[in-house]
């Protein structure tokens, strides 16, 4: 339902969306959870195997925290351009609800480790900034589940705390984003560079929970949970647009309120007013000591990978390529892992005497670029696949089989598909299907049977229509099964009619 | 000033029901914890950091690494409720 938020553009603008996010970020290439050494590999497993008193919240137990999920943290902060804070603390956020046996969230308040940033996303009419407000760390509640289906149907909840304790990043926006686009745009940005980071497995189910809070202007915010994809984020928010817009249009107004979005039926339901809301009486978790860490910082910066921003720019000078294919293969890092390795070993392949400096070959680097950023993550992206499904070395006889002219493009589409389809080499594919361009002699012959079987559509050339010489090409393509150049036939019928 | 009706919301948020006859007495007595703690503000804090721990301990931290977990009989065998090794509880929103 309601793609192509294009459309609702100009009323967006019109009724001041105001959109921010907050994002729940699931350290999940951690060993272990953020206070206590349980496992973090529960995916799949029996609810309450990954548990131990601490994340039970049984009498007596103590939190410690883990390490690596403080620089973790920094590293994510850094990556944001956050200000890494002196001085940071956690805190008791008390509520009554049982995905935590507590009866309290440990979680950053005041001081929350990193604040301050932004990230840059494309919008409408060019780049536009997303100030980060903070990002803070906390502890995954454990996973309800509601029998019978939906929140609000069930009689009974069910509780595994295998998810229970885990580290969570909470990354919180200023109300910076103007529409459901940007929003997921925002997300897409945000779920590359933590893939750059390698902290986040982010195709784990739950790895990244979004809540976001709208509102329309001079209107109340309502504030979005349960969202669960970046799709869905984008669904969730034209909805609550379009209700909140009908409420002020009929004269309504918006309540400050909570809403669970329901992703099967693309709805927003009312969860709480206001009235109801929670009055969490935080205050300082006397079982954890501060954290002063800023002076981990520098130290970590220096680790970080080139981002996504910085790579992209770097591949439009070093490879000549276009913005829009750079930005296509820096989306994900292994993409772009794999194009750098593609280019190089093309080069390779071409000059292997360059000095460094000239080594890469631009036409090459070109040609690779078109090649994977349009064919091959086109048909990745069509059977659901990642690039780990193709073999760099794969590409580049790919590469070396088109660029040497032995077999045409449309045969090298071919090449591609059967492969992530059915396996083999290239090599391999064109031996199977006979994809070797014909020699000259049999399109020579098929061009000029294709001539003396068509006169009407010679004729129809010679008196001016340019078009016929179309219908020619595609029966000499027919008659040698795609086997030929499609530039060389055309230069061939032309010249002998 | 704590008043009745802040003590009732006070029960509301830990789950305590509270007896009519019961939220005068307790509103007595929080109004007169507040007030004793409202000595401190007497004291001259004037250029003193403030205190985030009662210990002077900071960056108390533990190793990445995994620990023995409890067994799904041991975590949920004192929960009144199970189901298919899951805790259970009555529906909440």
């Amino acid at each position: 339902m309601r793609e192509g938020s294009l459309k609702l553009r100009p009323y967006l603008d019109e009724v001041g969306v105001m959109i921010g996010l907050e994002i729940h970020v699931q350290l999940n290439k951690l060993n272990t959870k953020i206070f206590c050494g349980c496992p973090l590999d529960y995916h799949d497993d029996e609810p309450n195997t990954h548990t131990c008193p601490v994340c039970l919240g049984l009498p007596g137990s103590l939190p410690v925290i883990n390490r690596k999920s403080v620089e973790y943290s920094i590293k994510v902060g850094l990556a944001l351009n956050c200000t890494i804070e002196e001085h940071t603390q956690f805190y008791r956020k008390n509520y009554y609800y049982p995905d935590l046996p507590k009866g309290f969230q440990i979680t950053q308040y005041d001081y929350p480790i990193a604040s301050n940033g932004y990230i840059n996303i494309e919008g409408e009419d060019g780049e536009i900034r997303i100030r980060i407000n903070r990002a803070h760390m906390e502890e995954d509640p454990g996973r309800l589940v509601h029998e019978g289906g939906s929140i609000e149907r069930s009689k009974h909840t069910l509780i595994d705390y295998n998810r229970s304790g885990v580290a969570l990043l909470e990354i919180v926006t200023e109300p910076d984003i103007r529409s459901p686009k940007e929003a997921r745009r925002f997300l897409d940005k945000l779920r590359n560079i933590l893939g750059y980071l390698d902290v986040v497995d982010t195709t784990l189910e739950g790895s990244m929970r979004v809540d976001a809070n709208i509102s329309l202007s001079g209107g109340s915010r309502s504030e979005v949970k349960n969202i669960s994809s970046h799709k869905g984020a984008e669904r969730a928010l034209l909805f609550e647009i379009v209700r909140q817009k009908n409420l002020l249009r009929r004269g309504g107004k918006v309540v400050q309120e909570t809403r669970h979005f329901d992703e099967a039926r693309g709805v927003t339901v009312s969860l709480r007013t206001k009235e109801e809301a929670h009055d969490y009486r935080y205050f300082p978790e006397a079982d954890l000591g501060p954290i002063k860490v800023a002076d981990w910082a520098p130290g970590i910066k220096a680790t970080l990978p080139e981002l996504p921003d910085a790579r992209r720019e770097r591949f439009v000078s070093l490879y000549g390529i276009t913005d829009d294919h750079a930005k296509s293969l820096t989306s994900e890092k292994q993409v772009a892992d794999f194009y750098e390795e593609v280019v190089i070993k093309c080069s390779n392949y071409y000059k292997p005497d360059e000095s460094i400096d000239d080594y890469i070959q631009l036409d090459i680097a070109h040609f690779a670029a078109v090649w994977i950023a349009d064919e091959l993550k086109g048909q990745l992206n069509f059977r659901n696949l990642n690039i780990d499904s193709f073999k760099v070395k794969d590409m580049v006889s790919l590469i070396k089989l088109i660029h040497e002219n032995k077999i045409t493009e449309q045969s090298g589409k071919e090449v591609i598909r059967t492969i992530l389809d059915d396996g083999g080499s290239p090599d391999e594919v064109v031996a199977a299907k006979g994809l070797l361009k014909a020699g000259g002699d049999i399109v020579t012959t098929a061009v000029k049977e294709v001539i003396a079987e068509n006169p009407q559509a010679v004729e129809d050339y010679r008196s001016g229509k340019q078009e016929a010489v179309n219908f020619l090409m595609g029966q000499v393509m027919k008659k040698t099964r795609g086997r030929a150049g499609a530039k060389e036939v055309r230069e061939m019928i032309i010249q002998r009619i | 000033m704590i008043t009745t009706k802040d003590v009732e919301h006070i029960g509301w948020l830990a789950r305590l029901k509270i007896e009519e006859e019961q939220l005068e007495g307790y509103a007595g007595q929080m109004n007169s914890v507040l007030d004793y703690f409202g000595q401190l503000d007497e004291v001259d804090t004037e250029g003193v950091e403030p205190t985030y721990h009662v210990l002077e301990m900071n960056n108390v931290f533990r190793d990445d690494e995994v620990t023995d977990c409890l067994t799904q009989d041991e975590a949920i065998g004192n929960a009144p409720r199970t189901q298919d090794g899951y805790f259970k509880a009555p529906r909440i929103i």
